[in-house]
């Protein structure tokens, strides 16, 4: 079974993010990048699939800015076979929504024909937690979304998930798109000769016009700014003290 | 311009908080219609009448609808979706399971996590684990959203609305429901709670987590975790508060042994008043605190919870 794992280049979680005086966006030049922590957990899941022997091939792809190369290279030496870099941007700042990237990931999918898509719940940029669900419905497939455990039996799989109250575990008919949420794995580090192998792993090169697909965007960035800030307030010395202070707050 | 709301309904109940907080935060736009869909979902259509500003309430009672599955509730809102202008729900794990699709369907983007609507095309939401808010304008026909609970204030009661069927529409059958783990609590829900208490990493094990729950009953309030709380098996997943768990603003929040990570801060600094508890006077939490007390939380816990 080919599993498709589509990864994305997002700021570092470590980073802050820092709105732009002019408030045209969040500044991204000279911040440090990674793949974004939910689509780790998926090329790990993929992975283990793959040493289960459930999985035959994993093939990665993301898409944006020629730099979404050094995150496939990430996925390749964590133990992706293949990927693909989809260039759909030449500005860091230019993200693409959900909705195009479906697109494009539905397009890779009619060559690719995998049985089972894993990817991350959401996106730490633009948290979105959007792609996933509407890849499924543009290929009128099931879904399973923010997933803690996933299981392979035939022509289904059973997959626990997340949700308000608790967990909820459903059974879908593959081909099936599953998004993976913080608790179904821990990510292994690339070793660093895996990392030399992963430069030799192939990477094919693609545009979104080649996948006919329009990326202009739906959603206009009018404007962007810093939330409400709020300040420090301060210290109390005890327990007695703070109970005062929520009394007089009206809080307690 | 008009409104179809999918309803929170959990077990043929209304989430009344979650849907009140959506309805207030939609009714500028139009008549608001609320879909109840469930296995059973007459009773919280009832319920959903009475909430003040709702015009007609229409109710999918079907098994088809029960469990909460994505690809049925999906195919009856794009089915129903002509008549409306905007599609919205409460940012619920359901929710966010099912509206996403929903826009597919009707190829176009969701609006996720409105904490404010501008006007009939333009809405703020939160980016960058609540770093920065960007205001959206969409160029789509039809929007569909999902609300941030936590940014609205709930509609009040209303003199009551019309309640009519919906039609059904067909089950794509790609998907069925084997158990849930959902643990009854008479506590309050972390979403409405007027008060909350959360506990960290440093309170270092499930059997002491029993702690912050003790200090949480006192006070009436629901009970919150860090992901570190969570990931050590300290507090079950719904527990976990911030950017990729619940988003709360009580009136207290009481973070206890939390450095302030922004992935949790993104959930919890809206709160009226923030405290603090934790032995690391340098902690990034205190930032955001009104009140903080440096100091072990073993030894603070128990004597607050018996002061309070
Ligand atoms: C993709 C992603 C999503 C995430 N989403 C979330 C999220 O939604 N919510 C979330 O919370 N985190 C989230 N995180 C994790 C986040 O980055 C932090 O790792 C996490 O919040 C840390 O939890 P903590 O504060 O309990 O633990 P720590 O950071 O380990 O902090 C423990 C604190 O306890 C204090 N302490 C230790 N002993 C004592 C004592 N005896 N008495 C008092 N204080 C003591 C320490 O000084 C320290 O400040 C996410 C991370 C990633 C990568
Ligand atoms: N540009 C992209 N390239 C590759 N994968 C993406 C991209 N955008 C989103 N995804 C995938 O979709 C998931 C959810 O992203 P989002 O819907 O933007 O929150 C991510 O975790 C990735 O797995």
């Amino acid at each position: 079974m080919k599993v498709l794992v589509p990864v994305k280049r997002v700021i570092d979680y470590n980073v802050k993010a820092r709105v732009k005086a002019d408030g045209s966006g969040v500044d991204l030049a000279n911040v440090k990048m990674s793949m974004n922590p939910f689509d780790e957990i998926a090329v790990e899941e993929a992975i283990r699939l793959k040493e289960k022997g459930v999985a035959t091939e994993i093939v990665a792809v993301s898409i944006g800015v020629k730099q979404a190369q050094e995150t496939l290279r990430t996925a390749l030496a964590m133990g992706a076979d293949r990927a693909i870099l989809v260039i759909a941007a030449d500005d860091v700042h230019q993200d693409i929504e959900p909705l195009a990237v479906a697109k494009i990931l539905k397009a890779v999918i009619a060559e690719e024909a995998p049985q089972l898509v894993i990817a991350g719940k959401q996106a730490i940029d633009n948290d979105m937690n959007a792609t996933g669900q509407m890849l499924a419905a543009l290929l009128g497939w099931s879904q399973a979304t923010f997933a803690s455990k996933i299981e392979i039996s035939g022509e289904t799989a059973q997959v626990t998930r997340e949700i308000d109250g608790g967990l909820q575990t459903i059974e879908v008919k593959l081909p099936t798109i599953v998004t993976a949420d913080l608790r179904l794995n821990e990510p292994r580090y690339a070793s660093l000769p895996n990392i030399m192998k992963a430069k030799k792993k192939p990477l094919d090169e693609k545009t979104a016009a080649d996948y006919g697909v329009d990326v202009t965007p739906r959603l206009t960035i009018v404007k962007t700014r810093e939330p409400e800030g709020r300040k420090a307030g301060i210290k109390v010395g005890s327990v007695d003290e703070l109970v005062t202070k929520l009394k007089e707050a009206g809080v307690v | 311009m008009a409104v179809l709301l999918l309803a929170e309904v959990m077990n043929g109940e209304l989430g009344v908080d979650a849907t009140a907080k959506a309805v207030a935060a939609v009714k500028p736009l139009g008549d608001v219609t609320v879909l109840c869909a469930g296995a059973s979902a007459r009773g919280a259509a009832a319920t959903a009448a009475t909430i003040e500003g709702v015009a007609k309430v229409l109710v999918a009672e079907d098994a088809r609808y029960g469990h909460r599955l994505a690809e049925p509730t999906a195919a009856l809102l794009a089915q129903l979706a002509s008549n409306y202008s905007h599609i919205a729900a409460p940012a619920t794990t359901d929710a966010k399971n099912i509206m996403p699709r929903v826009a597919a369907l009707l190829d176009v983007m969701i609006i996720s996590e409105v904490s404010a609507v501008i006007d009939a095309d333009t809405f703020e939401r939160p980016v960058y684990a609540g770093n920065a808010i960007q205001t959206v304008k969409s160029a789509d026909s039809v929007k569909v959203m999902t609300i941030r609970s936590a940014s609205f204030d709930a509609a009040g009661t209303g003199a009551g609305a019309p309640v009519e069927d919906a039609t059904l529409a067909d089950d794509p059958g790609l998907s069925s429901w084997l158990n849930d783990e959902v643990a009854a609590s008479d506590r309050p829900e972390l979403g409405s709670a007027k008060r909350i208490v959360s506990g960290g990493r440093a309170v270092g094990s499930k059997e002491q987590f029993a702690m912050i729950e003790t200090l949480a009953d006192k006070l009436g309030a629901a009970v919150g975790a860090s992901r570190a709380a969570v990931d050590s098996g300290y507090a079950p997943n719904d527990w976990q508060v911030g950017q990729t768990g619940k988003v709360v603003a009580p009136d207290l929040y009481v973070a206890v042994g939390i450095s302030g990570a922004i992935q949790h801060l993104a959930g919890m600094k809206d709160s009226k008043v923030i405290v603090a508890i934790n032995k690391d006077e340098e902690a990034p939490i205190f930032q955001v605190a009104d009140y903080g007390l440096v100091g072990d939380l073993f030894q603070i816990v128990p004597e607050l919870t018996e002061k309070l």
